[in-house]
């Protein structure tokens, strides 16, 4: 199963819930607020770095550009438009909306 | 005081928060904004969302000081917890603790969430 998260992981619980429910070497996206995640130095760097050991963990390059987000933590895998849909396609995708 | 605590680019509050802040500023108000929560968001440097369509406003934030908004706050925490410092900001803003932030808020005559 593919995971998508949406939202900011300071303002909400669906990374933490979407982690917990998930099944190891299931891949997680993150897209629009959920790219914050991948900020450097923040307080869920913890929650991210303890994720990044059991699954792949992808974001979407034009939404942390727009966020101005230009370092992202290391393990994460930055990609585009064409590789979230090439994982679409592979996987059942998820939404934590 | 305009209380803003959302991201800038996944809802309309932020960019309609400061618009309202700059009417106010237009009409000669004594304003104050503080930012606190996903709010510092909005004023990271380096935003550009050419490529998700949707509007860039966080320069905009610059203007806040020659409409007369003097008074910018941001809290500590909110910043510590996303792993920003204030340099990491698009304006000057006084960077101050809940408990600063709290007597501040009760010394407004009106508050206005967004």
């Amino acid at each position: 199963m593919l995971h998508i998260v949406n939202k900011s992981p300071f303002k909400y619980r669906n990374l933490d819930t979407c982690v917990r429910v998930s099944e190891k070497e299931d891949p997680i996206i993150l897209i629009e607020d959920g790219v914050y995640a991948a900020l450097k130095g923040s307080s869920i760097e913890g929650l991210m770095k303890k994720t990044l050991e059991d699954h792949p963990v992808f974001a979407i390059r034009a939404d942390l550009k727009a966020r101005g987000i230009d370092e992202v933590l290391d393990g994460i895998e930055v990609c585009d438009y064409s590789c979230f849909v090439d994982m679409v396609e592979k996987h059942i995708p998820y939404s934590w909306l | 005081m305009f209380v803003n605590r959302k991201a800038p680019h996944g809802s309309i509050y932020a960019y309609e928060g400061l618009e309202v802040i700059l009417i106010f500023g237009a009409y000669d108000q004594e304003i104050s904004a503080a930012f606190l929560d996903d709010a510092v968001l909005s004023l990271k440097k380096g935003q550009d969302t050419s490529e998700i369509g949707t509007k860039e406003f966080s320069a905009t934030f610059r203007v806040l000081e020659a409409y007369g908004v003097e008074n910018r706050y941001v809290e500590r925490e909110s910043l510590e917890q996303r792993g920003l410092t204030e340099e990491d900001l698009v304006m000057d803003v006084e960077v101050v603790d809940g408990a600063t932030l709290r007597k501040y808020m009760g010394e407004q005559d009106v508050l206005l969430p967004f």
